[in-house]
């Protein structure tokens, strides 16, 4: 289906294939390379190296659409018709981590609250975010050294 | 299977008119489109579940941090960040290789190398599988990992052990906030490791390890598993496809092997998602 010869086409997916996978490599280098596990102690900023990382798999994933799976000598209306309804995941990405950022954010401000509120040794929001286990062993816990146990047991 | 078969130039003429199936816009078989359009239904599918995983990764004030969790290896090696995981990425993405090529030998009616190109992407389907199986029953087996229950944890303060766990952490050993534990399992319990905040307003206090995000169990698990689930699906699809490459019925439409290039899709499908599962999971 493509306009290359077989020889061409064959070499193309050769280079293709080794860009993927240095692409990968590099991505995992800068994965531990962000969190300093090849330099000692140096850490890049979780944003820059996330968004590097984004942008790559993109590149990936562009790679493996166009070439592997023919995308680029396919006609325009097949392309569009494929692609352009993906975009709604857009809008999908940027509301529904709004709203996982808000919950954190609420979370946060309810834990606080109950900071201020509870005297010391009884249940604290810490607890509830933790899951089922906390709150089911903090009735059934020790608490021998002076109630002073905010994560519960 | 017989909607494969190429028109004859005379149903061709037969069938001329925009409405009347003469002219076909997107100059591909019906077959071929179809599994673009299932494939598209497919990545919303898995964006819903990867947007789920998203939004309850930014809802939760830590989470489990990958190079921490993934990073054992076979031979009961520890300390490996990442080195597993980007291994069966190499499998996925050479398995993906050879379909290409294998789509290549089909389109020079290349019988034989069709059988050979394929018969290396079912190989490369199944060590994914493998791997797949090893990292699951390390999580499981031993540690401990469930759907409802995650060990996996991040402490949010400055502090010092009071105990060892007989895994690499002793009393008196001291950690700072972000560093990643896990809660191991000795005789049937949890072994929720008490220490002191040395740091802080609550400098003095004791604590216990807290149990990490309890969605990350449930989500790793589903969301891989459906991943690989696909994957196990493709093997069967290529298996059977080989298998019919051989008998010859391809050989006979003379359209190019194009049946080949249909499951090509697909399976170059599973590696695309990989990428993202990839992205989100062990490198974010």
């Amino acid at each position: 289906m493509s306009h290359l010869s077989y020889k061409e086409a064959k070499s193309k997916v050769l280079k293709v294939i080794l860009i993927l996978g240095v692409i990968t490599i590099v991505e995992v280098l800068f994965a531990l390379l962000g969190k300093g596990y090849i330099i000692e102690g140096v850490h890049f900023p979780t944003a820059i190296m996330g968004l590097a990382m984004i942008i790559m798999s993109f590149v990936k994933a562009y790679l493996i659409v166009y070439e592997f799976m023919h995308m680029k000598y396919e006609v325009p209306g097949l392309v569009k018709s494929v692609l352009l309804p993906t975009l709604l995941l857009v809008w999908a990405i940027i509301a529904f981590f709004y709203e996982g950022n808000t919950w954190k954010n609420y979370r946060a401000a309810a834990s606080k609250v109950e900071e201020r509120v509870d005297p010391p040794g009884t249940l604290k929001a810490e607890d509830i975010k933790s899951g089922m286990e906390a709150q089911q062993e903090s009735h059934s816990g020790d608490s021998g050294d002076h109630g002073d146990d905010p994560s519960g047991h | 299977m017989s909607s494969e078969t190429v028109m004859h130039p005379s149903v061709e003429e037969n069938r001329s008119g925009a409405w009347s199936g003469g002219k076909s816009p997107f100059k591909a078989s019906y077959g071929k489109l179809m599994m673009w359009y299932f494939l598209l239904s497919d990545a919303f599918t898995f964006a819903g579940f990867l947007i789920a995983y998203g939004t309850l990764r930014f809802s939760n004030p830590t989470w489990p941090v990958p190079d921490f969790v993934f990073s054992t290896f076979p031979g009961g090696l520890h300390n490996k960040p990442l080195y597993f995981v980007t291994l069966m990425t190499f499998v996925l993405l050479f398995s993906s290789f050879t379909m290409v090529r294998a789509v290549q030998e089909g389109q020079r009616e290349n019988k034989k190398g069709v059988i050979v190109w394929m018969l290396l992407t079912i190989f490369g389907g199944l060590a994914f599988l493998g791997c797949q199986a090893w990292e699951w029953n390390t999580l499981i087996a031993k540690e401990h990992m469930s759907v409802t229950t995650n060990p996996f944890g991040t402490h949010t303060e400055h502090g010092r052990y009071l105990e060892g766990d007989g895994h690499g952490i002793e009393a008196g050993d001291t950690f700072d906030p972000g560093t990643p534990y896990l809660i191991h399992k000795h005789h049937g319990e949890y072994q929720r490791l008490k220490y002191e905040v040395t740091e802080g307003p609550q400098a003095g206090s004791v604590k216990e390890m807290s149990f990490g995000p309890v969605a990350f169990g449930a989500l790793f698990f589903f969301i891989t598993g459906f991943h690989g689930f696909h994957v196990f699906s493709g093997v069967v699809f290529l298996l059977i496809i080989m298998l019919n490459v051989a008998s010859g019925i391809y050989a006979k439409r003379r359209n190019g092997y194009e049946m080949v290039e249909k499951i090509g899709l697909y399976w170059h499908f599973v590696d695309l998602v990989w990428v993202f599962v990839f992205l989100v999971f062990y490198l974010l």
